[in-house]
C-alpha cells in the first residue's frame, strides 16, 4: 500500500494534537502502585487477571475430576460442583479475558501503537485498574461468605439464581456476585473510554485510520462494542440485584417454591435472558475481536509478509462488530421466546459467517508464498487458526436455528464455545506475550519452555475439547453433575470424560510451566534488544527497551506507511518501519 | 516441521474419531429426521472447509517455511480472489441456512389435529396432565397451586375438572399421533429433553411455551431436564412411554382426573398414581 508523496515533510498531516509529556510521577508509590503510566496499569491489569485466571484452571480441574471420575471424591458435592462451575465460566469470560485483552494489551498497545505518550485520560486509567481490582476481590469474598459463591450458572439466569435451590442463591453468594459484576462494568467503563478516545484523538502525524496496525482496530472496536453491551448487563444486574433484596419482580414472575407461595409477580424471566444476551453475545466478540487484530499482526510479522487484504480485514472487524449486536437471540433459540424469532436470529447469525470466513482465508492466504519462522508467536497462532475454524464451524450448527434444537443445553455447546472463545483466544494471549514480552522486559521467553508449553497446550487443549463435541450429539446435557448411565446413550461416555480429565489435568500443569517461564526470564531470559522479531509498527521503534514513561523521548514519531511492508521489493531490508521514510528509488516520489 | 505433522494429523485424527468412534446421537424416535438431516449437511459442509483450511495451512507452512536466503512475496490486495471467496462461502452458508430455516417453519408449525399433553415441571419432578373426555385443558396459575391442587389449575374453570393429572408418574404418548406438548413451570426454568425426539424447549415460570412431536417409535425413553434448574438439576429424570393405541388407552383407563384427585385429597386414600 502506497500513498502519495512530494517531500519527507510536506504531505505529513499537520500535528492535530499538541505533543504534551505527561508530568512523571515522583516516588516509588506513584510510579509502580498507584501509577498513571498506561503501560504499569496494562501489567497491573495483566497480573490481576491472571491470579483470578488461575483461580478458575483449579475450578476447572474440580470439575473435570468429577466428570471424569464420578463418586471418587467425596468433598465435591452437587452444589460445590454448581458453584465450580459458575465461578470458573464467568472468573474466564470477564474476569480474565475481556480484562487482559482490554485493559492488558489495550492499555500497554494502543498508546504505543499509535504514536501516543500515554492514554488521553491517565488518572482514569488509573481508577479503572483499581475499580477492576476492587470487583475481582468482591468476587473472590464470595468464596468466603456462607453458603458459598453462586452456583447459578455464568448466565445466571433467574429465578433460580435467586431462590434457595441453588447454591448461594438465597445467601450472600449471588449478591457479591452482581455486586462485582457492577463494579467491574464501572471500571471498564472508565478504561474502555481511554481505548477509544486515544485511538480517535491522539494519533501521532501520519497515523491515519487506515494505517492502523489490526491489532488497534481489534482492541478499538471490541471497546466500543464494550461500552454498548456492558450497560445491558449492568442494568441487568442491579434489577436482579433489586429482586433479591428489595423484593422487586423485574424478573420474577408468580411463583410456588418447595410448596410456597412467594410474593413475587409480574415479572419476565426472560427479559433478563435478552439483557443478558445483548450484553453477552457482543462479548463473544469483545474477546475474539482483540484476537483476531493480535494474530494478523503475529502472522504478518512471522510470516514477513504484509497481512493479504487490510482493508477487507479491517471492514470485516467494524461489520462483525455490528452484526454481532442483532445476533444475541441464538442463545435463546429453545428459551420459550416466540419462535418467528428463530427465523431472523439464524438468517442474522449465518451472515456474521461470512466476514468472519474472509478473516480465515486473509491469515491462511498472508501464509502462502511467506517467509514463515516457526517461532513461538507463529507456532501458537497456528494453534489460534485451527481451534478458532474448528469452533467457528461448529458455530454454525447451533446458530442453524433447528440444528441448534437438539444440540441446544448439551455438551456440544460446551466444546463448542471452549473452542472458540475459549481456546482459539488463549491461544492468542499466549502468543501474544512471547511477541511483547521481549518490548516489556528487554529479554526474550526461553524458548525450550515455551516449545513445551505450546505444544502441550494445543495438542492437549484440542484432544480435551473435540471429543466432548461427541458427548454433547450423543446427548447429555451440560450443566449435569453427573450423567450415568441411561438408555440412550448409543456408547458408555465414562471412559471419554475419564480421557477429556486426563488431558485437562494435563494442559492445566503445563500453564505452570508458562508461569516459571515468565518469572525466570525476566533476569536470565536471552536479551531481545530493541526489535527481535524486525517488526513494523511503532511499539517496536522506541528510543527505549522497555519504553519509558512518555515512550517516545524528545519527539513523536511521524509515520509515513502503514504496519504491513514487508519483504517490500526494492527495500534495504525485509521490512520497513511506519516511521522509516524510505523512498524506492523505482518510484520516486511515492512511498 | 513437526507443527506440518501435527496439523495434517489433527485433520486425520478428526475424521477417524468422526467416522469410527461409536458416540452418535441416539436412534430417533420421531418425525424430526429432517433436523437430523439438517446436522448431517452441515457435518459435511463444515467438515470438508475444516481439513481445506487446515490442510492448506499444512501445506503453506511445509512450502513456505523459512530458509536462508528465502523472501516471502509482496501482494496486498488481490480484490478479484476476496470477492470469489466470499462469494463461495456465502453460497456455502445459504446451502446450510435455507434447508434449515425450511425445517424450523414446520417445527413452528403446529398440525391442526395434534392431541394435547401438559407437562408441569417444578424442582425436582416431572408432571404431566392431558385435557381429559372433553378434550380441552382447563386454564391454570401458579395461584392455584395447593396440596390439594399441585399442578395450580384453576378450580372455577369446567374444562379443567376432567383434565387427568399424573403426578411424578410417567406419561404415555400414542405412537404416530401428532401431539403438541405444552410446557409449565411454576418455580424456576426447566427444559423438557427427551433426547429420541431431537425436540426440546424451556419451560418458563409466568408463561406457557410448547413444541410439537409425532412420536414414531414406540418404547420406554428417559427424560431429562435441560436447563439449569438447581442443585439437583442431574437427577431431574422421567419416562415418556410411547404406546401401541391399545395400550395407550389401557393406561388411560387408569389414570385419576383432577376432581378425582381433589376428592382423595380431602380424606379418601390411597392415592392412585400411575398404573406401571
Amino acid at each position: 500500500m502506497v500513498d502519495r508523496r512530494t517531500d519527507e515533510n510536506v504531505g505529513l498531516p499537520p500535528r492535530e494534537v499538541a505533543d504534551i509529556l505527561p508530568p512523571h510521577a515522583h516516588g516509588w508509590i506513584g510510579r509502580y502502585v498507584f501509577s498513571q503510566d498506561a503501560k504499569y496499569i496494562a501489567i497491573q491489569y495483566a497480573g490481576t487477571a491472571v491470579a483470578i485466571g488461575l483461580v478458575a484452571l483449579v475450578l476447572s480441574w474440580l470439575m473435570r475430576l468429577q466428570l471424569g471420575f464420578p463418586g471418587l471424591f467425596d468433598f465435591i458435592t452437587p452444589e460445590a460442583y454448581y458453584q465450580f462451575v459458575t465461578m470458573h465460566g464467568m472468573i474466564m469470560v470477564v474476569y480474565l479475558l475481556t480484562a487482559i485483552f482490554l485493559g492488558g494489551f489495550g492499555n500497554y498497545l494502543i498508546p504505543l501503537m499509535v504514536g501516543a505518550r500515554d492514554m488521553v485520560f491517565p488518572f482514569v486509567n488509573m481508577l479503572s485498574y483499581w475499580v477492576y481490582l476492587l470487583a475481582v476481590l468482591v468476587l473472590a469474598a464470595s468464596f468466603f461468605v456462607p453458603g458459598g459463591p453462586t452456583g447459578a450458572g455464568w448466565t445466571l439466569y433467574p429465578p433460580q439464581a435467586v431462590l434457595s435451590g441453588t447454591p448461594g442463591g438465597q445467601q450472600g453468594g449471588i449478591i457479591l456476585m452482581l455486586l462485582s459484576l457492577i463494579l467491574f462494568i464501572i471500571g471498564f467503563t472508565m478504561g474502555g473510554l481511554n481505548y477509544v478516545v486515544t485511538v480517535l484523538q491522539a494519533r501521532t502525524r501520519g497515523m491515519t485510520m487506515m494505517r492502523l496496525p489490526l491489532t488497534v482496530w481489534g482492541i478499538f472496536t471490541a471497546t466500543v462494542m464494550a461500552l454498548l453491551a456492558f450497560p445491558a448487563l449492568f442494568v441487568a444486574c442491579v434489577m436482579m440485584l433489586f429482586d433479591r433484596l428489595l423484593g422487586t419482580s423485574f424478573f420474577m414472575p408468580a411463583l410456588v417454591e418447595m410448596g410456597e407461595q412467594l410474593s413475587y409477580g409480574g415479572g419476565s424471566p426472560i427479559a433478563f435472558q435478552h439483557l443478558f444476551w445483548f450484553f453477552g453475545h457482543p462479548e463473544v466478540y469483545i474477546v475474539a475481536l482483540p484476537a483476531f487484530g493480535i494474530v494478523s499482526d503475529l502472522i504478518a510479522v512471522h510470516a514477513r509478509k504484509n497481512i493479504f487484504g487490510y482493508r477487507m480485514m479491517v471492514w470485516a472487524i467494524v461489520i462483525i462488530g455490528a452484526l454481532s449486536f442483532i445476533v444475541w437471540a441464538h442463545h435463546m433459540y429453545v428459551s420459550g421466546m416466540h419462535p418467528w424469532f428463530g427465523f431472523f436470529f439464524a438468517t442474522t447469525t449465518l451472515i456474521i459467517a461470512i466476514p468472519t470466513a474472509i478473516k480465515v482465508y486473509n491469515w491462511v492466504l498472508t501464509l502462502w508464498q511467506g517467509d514463515i519462522h516457526l517461532s513461538l508467536p507463529m507456532l501458537f497462532a497456528l494453534g489460534f487458526i485451527v481451534t478458532f475454524v474448528n469452533g467457528g464451524l461448529t458455530g454454525l450448527f447451533l446458530g442453524n436455528v433447528v440444528v441448534d434444537v437438539p444440540l441446544s443445553d448439551t455438551m456440544f455447546v460446551v466444546a463448542h464455545f471452549h473452542m472458540v472463545m475459549g481456546v482459539a483466544p488463549v491461544m492468542v494471549i499466549y502468543g501474544a506475550i512471547y511477541h511483547w514480552y521481549p518490548k516489556m522486559t528487554g529479554r526474550m521467553l526461553n524458548d525450550a519452555m515455551g516449545k513445551i508449553h505450546f505444544w502441550v497446550t494445543f495438542l492437549g487443549a484440542y484432544a480435551i475439547f473435540f471429543p466432548m463435541h461427541y458427548v454433547g450429539l450423543v446427548g447429555v446435557p451440560r450443566r449435569y453433575y453427573e450423567i450415568g448411565e441411561p438408555a440412550f446413550l448409543t456408547a458408555p461416555v465414562d471412559g471419554l470424560n475419564a480421557f477429556i480429565s486426563a488431558a485437562a489435568l494435563l494442559v492445566g500443569a503445563a500453564q505452570v510451566l508458562f508461569l516459571f517461564n515468565l518469572f525466570w526470564s525476566l533476569r536470565r531470559g536471552r536479551e531481545s534488544g530493541p526489535n527481535p522479531w524486525r517488526a513494523t509498527s511503532l511499539e517496536w521503534q522506541t528510543p527505549d527497551t522497555p519504553p519509558r514513561h512518555g515512550n517516545w523521548g524528545d519527539a513523536l514519531p511521524d509515520v509515513y506507511r502503514w504496519a504491513y511492508d514487508y519483504s517490500v521489493p526494492g527495500a534495504p531490508e525485509d521490512f520497513v518501519a511506519q516511521n522509516d521514510p524510505w523512498v524506492p528509488d523505482a518510484q520516486e516520489g511515492r512511498l | 516441521m513437526p507443527i506440518v505433522i501435527a496439523l495434517v494429523l489433527i485433520v486425520l485424527g478428526s475424521i477417524a474419531f468422526h467416522l469410527l468412534s461409536p458416540w452418535w446421537w441416539t436412534p430417533i424416535a420421531s418425525n424430526w429426521d429432517y433436523i437430523d438431516n439438517t446436522l448431517v449437511i452441515t457435518f459435511w459442509i463444515t467438515g470438508a472447509v475444516f481439513a481445506a483450511v487446515v490442510l492448506f495451512m499444512a501445506y503453506c507452512v511445509f512450502r513456505f517455511r523459512h530458509k536462508e536466503g528465502r523472501k516471502a512475496g509482496f501482494e496486498p490486495e488481490n480484490r478479484r480472489l476476496e470477492l470469489w471467496l466470499t462469494v463461495i462461502t456465502g453460497i456455502g452458508v445459504a446451502a446450510m441456512l435455507l434447508p434449515g430455516l425450511i425445517v424450523w417453519k414446520q417445527f413452528v408449525t403446529v398440525p391442526e389435529d395434534a392431541d394435547e399433553v401438559e407437562v408441569f415441571a417444578l424442582q425436582w419432578s416431572w408432571n404431566y396432565r392431558l385435557p381429559g373426555a372433553d378434550g380441552q385443558l382447563g386454564t391454570s396459575d401458579a395461584e392455584w397451586v395447593s396440596a390439594d391442587n399441585p399442578l395450580g389449575i384453576n378450580p372455577h374453570d369446567r374444562f379443567g375438572r376432567d383434565d387427568v393429572i399424573i403426578e411424578g408418574g410417567e406419561l404415555y404418548l400414542p405412537v404416530d399421533r401428532p401431539v403438541r406438548i405444552w410446557l409449565r413451570s411454576i418455580d424456576v426454568l426447566h427444559n423438557f429433553y427427551v433426547p429420541e425426539f431431537r425436540a426440546k424447549m424451556d419451560m418458563v415460570p409466568g408463561m406457557v411455551t410448547y413444541f410439537w412431536i409425532t412420536p414414531t417409535r414406540t418404547g420406554e425413553f428417559e427424560v431429562l431436564c435441560a436447563e439449569y434448574c438447581g442443585t439437583a438439576h442431574a437427577f431431574m429424570r422421567g419416562t415418556v412411554v410411547v404406546a401401541d393405541p391399545e395400550e395407550y388407552q389401557a393406561w388411560l383407563q387408569d389414570q385419576i382426573t383432577f376432581e378425582e384427585y381433589a376428592d382423595n385429597r380431602r380424606g379418601r386414600r390411597p392415592l392412585r398414581f400411575a398404573a406401571r
